[in-house]
């Protein structure tokens, strides 16, 4: 049986030694996150930022190891970003309105 | 497989003749028996919608609402956009032309999923009958849009049936947008390059991009408005704590993409006939293709243009107006391109390139009327009046509408096997023009005088616009059903069309007419340029026969 | 070649297994940009509000049982490593380990379901349901307390739901394999089932921390 076959992308076999490290690192990422939350004092912005973070990297970890990315095809590669990339861009812009909508307008617009 | 070859005088085997039960077509997977299933439903909604229109305007013949209560008059012009918008507009191009041509133009047997092609059909039509379902059992009255804290507290209408039929047809046409997206990466014939596709297939992948990255949104927001509605979820009505403009951030990130779902593939139409009937290659194809991915990208960005008077962010308003004004420019990159393509070309004047033409026309003075609405200063006198209303008729109507038309025609002779008739098909095409404009020109006016849409008393000075557009409706009317008459009549007395009687590049028209079941006999391969009329190609000369006869192997 | 070993179908549109795999593994990841958006939309939702209403929010974030969602954030990591491993004996044709880790993460997943309906259980007893028998102290944030659970109950039913169908495909999976169906003899049915299950997994990556770990 040819196991592990490099060549091919199409069925390249992931070594559960792999699997087994990707799991890993991701429990210790969860223990992190949950860690993060209860860390002394009021850091509202900095917590948020570890905890979403943390998730984001979780989620690449899966997307390359579990769910083969990383040794897919370039094709596969765009459609797994281009879902991403368009959520940021519904966030930014409806946020956007969001956080300037009580700015105070420029003098002369009232 | 098997391949077989014609004799002379023999009637070829074809994807019409290849079973003629009702179950062979209900449980087809065929992509060019799957668009016939969706042009005729989409016809029938079509044929809906139109009578809801007519009834739109009867009413408005009159300044007072003598026809129908104020109730029902919000019902009516409700049920007119929900069947038109997504019964009609959103699938017509790419479910009946798309799915026939998209797998005939790249060379492939058929769309990459079939099966996933025929549930599409049928999500479609379980969508449709739920909405008509809503439709007799009282209605709706909220608008197309759905907004709440209306559609989620207080209106007393079928909400919660009709969002979830338009629910379901979301699905259906992702299924199509994934199928057409998967098809063009992976199933393109060998040597059928990305600039060697039509401009069609571009239109189409475009459009795909944009019903996948855009229709869940929507979804989910609809749901999110029957969980309100129905369990009291908190989550848009003030009253329960919500943001009612979320919901209109959330529904125009779909519904502003939605008008390029619709006009995009409409496009791509136009793109094919210019080029076919003024004998030239498109000028300029390589912008024509990126300005239907740029078309594809910006139109995601400027939905916060149907929201300058509702409470957004002024800062957020200047930002979406600026890119508002980004997307005239891929639009008139291809206006530009197909009249360049058009000058000097050997015109043909046939019913597709008539309607080629009344597409460009409506086409730029429907766009331009958007920049007045994309400026934020005008919108606030325009918002929410008749000019609205003129000005995204002439993008839908004008634009897509007349743009499946001249696919329709064009690609009958593919479709069918018979010509169509062409004088009255010209005649047609001339009355579909005259009547739109009638009907929608006063509008304009209308809507500048002050005129607010989704009314029915108005002012008795107006009533000449109105009896205008109203007389204009009812030519319009005429115009969409000589067709359905002169076309049935086409498929028994029609003169036989041949694989190519326009003489048309492109791989749809080297197979026979219609075609076989799996399109090809042997695989294609492409070995030059989309649109090369340059020297060879002169109507039924060149291709009498049925191979592939410029593909070598 | 792994794929020499196991003959599979082509179907009569493509030319072939090459062009089939692929079309089905770029079909299922635009399938998930779908799936991508759907939540996407929610989530924009819930940052909006949360944004709005932070101190609500950590007030009402607090009645969440934590322990409880770190157990399922533990069970889905695994459901996803076993499927992984399920995907991995798919494609070493061993369709005994594989029946074996696929159902192991169908266990997982109903464990999942089952610790997910006792937390909803306790928010109903405890009146956190919104709706007009939705209690919250103190009294000044009844209204985005009531907020932040309607998009509580938003975003993780809309998980469970995706669990539930994770689970039904799961099943009918296994049965195919167990009964050696010709459909599943090649990896790639299990790999797009391993897909989708991996991204219900991320949904709830996200989902755990924006729900359960609100800083104050």
């Amino acid at each position: 049986m040819a196991l592990a076959n490099g060549h091919d992308s199409h069925t390249h076999i992931v070594p559960i030694r792999v699997y087994l490290l990707v799991y890993a690192a991701l429990l210790v990422l969860l223990v992190l996150t949950v860690g993060a939350a209860y860390l002394p004092g009021r850091h509202t912005l900095l917590n948020n930022v570890i905890a979403l973070t943390i998730a984001i990297a979780k989620a690449v970890l899966v997307v390359l190891y579990f769910m083969h990315v990383r040794y897919s095809t370039r094709l596969t590669w765009l459609w797994a970003s281009a879902g991403f990339f368009w959520l940021l861009i519904m966030f930014i812009l409806t946020l956007g309105d969001y956080f300037t909508r009580h700015w105070v307008p420029a003098i002369g617009w009232e | 497989m098997s391949v077989t070859v014609a004799k002379p005088g023999e009637v070829r085997h074809n994807y019409l003749n290849a079973g003629d039960t009702v179950l062979s077509w209900l449980l087809t997977t065929d992509h060019k028996r799957i668009a016939i299933l969706y042009l005729v439903s989409v016809s029938f909604f079509f044929l809906v919608g139109g009578l809801l229109a007519g009834l739109i305007r009867l009413e408005l013949l009159t300044p007072q609402g003598d026809l129908m209560t104020s109730e029902n008059y919000n019902r009516v012009f409700t049920m007119h956009g929900v069947v038109m918008i997504f019964l009609f507009l959103i699938p017509v191009i790419p479910a009946v032309l798309g799915n026939f041509l998209v797998p005939l133009m790249v060379g492939a047997r058929d769309l990459a999923f079939p099966r996933l092609n025929l549930a599409s059909w049928y999500l479609y039509m379980a969508g449709g009958l739920i909405a008509t379902w809503a439709m007799v059992t009282g209605g709706v009255d909220t608008g197309w849009t759905f907004y709440p804290p209306y559609s989620s507290s207080y209106s007393t209408s079928q909400v919660t049936l009709t969002i979830i039929g338009a629910f379901i047809i979301g699905f259906s046409s992702i299924a199509t947008g994934i199928n057409f997206i998967v098809t063009i990466h992976k199933m393109r014939a060998p040597g059928l390059t990305w600039f060697r596709l039509p401009l069609f297939i571009w239109a189409h992948y475009a459009t795909s991009v944009i019903i996948v990255l855009g229709t869940p949104v929507v979804a989910i927001t609809l749901l999110l408005v029957v969980a309100e509605r129905v369990f009291r979820l908190g989550i848009f009505d003030p009253a329960l704590g919500g943001d009612p403009i979320l919901f209109q951030h959330l529904f125009w990130f779909y519904s502003h993409p939605a008008v390029y779902i619709m006009v995009l593939p409409a496009m791509g139409v136009i793109s094919e006939v210019v080029s076919c009937f003024s004998r030239k290659r498109v000028f300029g194809y390589h912008f024509v293709a990126f300005s239907s991915v740029a078309i594809a990208v910006i139109g995601f960005l400027v939905w916060g243009h149907h929201m300058f008077t509702t409470g957004q962010s002024v800062y957020a308003g200047m930002v979406f107006s600026l890119l508002s004004f980004l997307v005239a420019v891929p639009s008139a990159v291809k206006v530009f391109n197909w009249t360049a393509t058009m000058y000097k070309g050997t015109i043909d004047l046939r019913a597709p390139l008539l309607y080629v033409m009344g597409f460009i026309g409506l086409f730029v003075i429907g766009g331009l009327t958007g920049l007045f609405l994309a400026a934020l200063a005008t919108d606030v006198h325009l918002q929410d009046t008749y000019f609205v209303v003129a000005h995204f008729h002439y993008i839908m109507v004008g634009g897509t509408i007349l743009g499946y038309m001249a696919g329709l025609h064009f690609w009958w002779p593919k479709i069918t096997g018979r010509m169509y008739p062409e004088g009255i098909a010209k005649l047609t095409a001339l009355v579909i023009f005259a009547g739109f404009n009638l009907t929608f020109l006063p509008q304009f006016v209308l809507g500048f005088l002050g005129m607010p849409r989704r009314y029915h008393w108005y002012p008795e000075e107006w009533q000449m616009l109105h009896v205008m557009s109203t007389a204009g409706a009812f030519l319009l009317g005429i115009g969409f059903i000589l067709p359905v008459f002169y076309l049935l009549w086409s498929l028994r007395t029609g003169a036989l069309a041949g694989p190519n009687p326009w003489g048309a590049t492109g791989l749809e028209w080297k197979v026979d007419s219609p075609p076989i079941t799996h399109n090809f006999e042997q695989t294609p391969i492409v070995t030059e340029e989309p649109y090369a009329y340059d020297n060879h190609h002169e109507p039924e000369e060149v291709f009498s026969g049925t191979g592939a006869s410029t593909t070598k192997r | 070649m792994v794929q020499e070993q196991a003959p599979q179908n082509v179907s009569l549109q493509f030319e072939d297994v090459h062009q089939q795999n692929e079309s089905y593994i770029v079909g299922m990841w635009t399938f998930l940009v779908t799936e991508i958006m759907f939540f996407g939309a929610v989530f924009a939702t819930y940052l909006v509000y949360r944004v709005a209403n932070h101190t609500a929010f950590w007030e009402a974030h607090l009645r969440l049982d934590i322990p409880l969602g770190f157990i399922n954030t533990c069970v889905l990591l695994t459901s996803s490593l076993t499927m992984a491993l399920t995907v991995h004996y798919a494609q070493r044709q061993m369709p005994k380990q594989q029946l074996l880790w696929l159902s192991v993460t169908m266990a997982l997943a109903m464990a999942f379901l089952v610790v997910k309906g006792f937390e909803y259980h306790h928010k109903y007893v405890e009146g956190l349901i919104p709706g007009p028998n939705f209690r919250f102290e103190p009294a000044e944030y009844f209204r985005p307390a009531q907020l932040f659970f309607s998009l509580y109950f938003a975003m993780t039913g809309l998980h469970a739901l995706h669990v539930l169908i994770g689970v039904l495909v799961m099943a009918v999976m296994a049965v195919l394999i167990a009964i050696r169906h010709s459909s599943v003899q090649d990896f790639i049915p299990v790999e797009l089932v391993g897909l989708y299950w991996h991204f219900v997994d991320i949904v709830w990556i996200f989902l755990f921390p924006l729900l359960y770990l609100i800083p104050r």
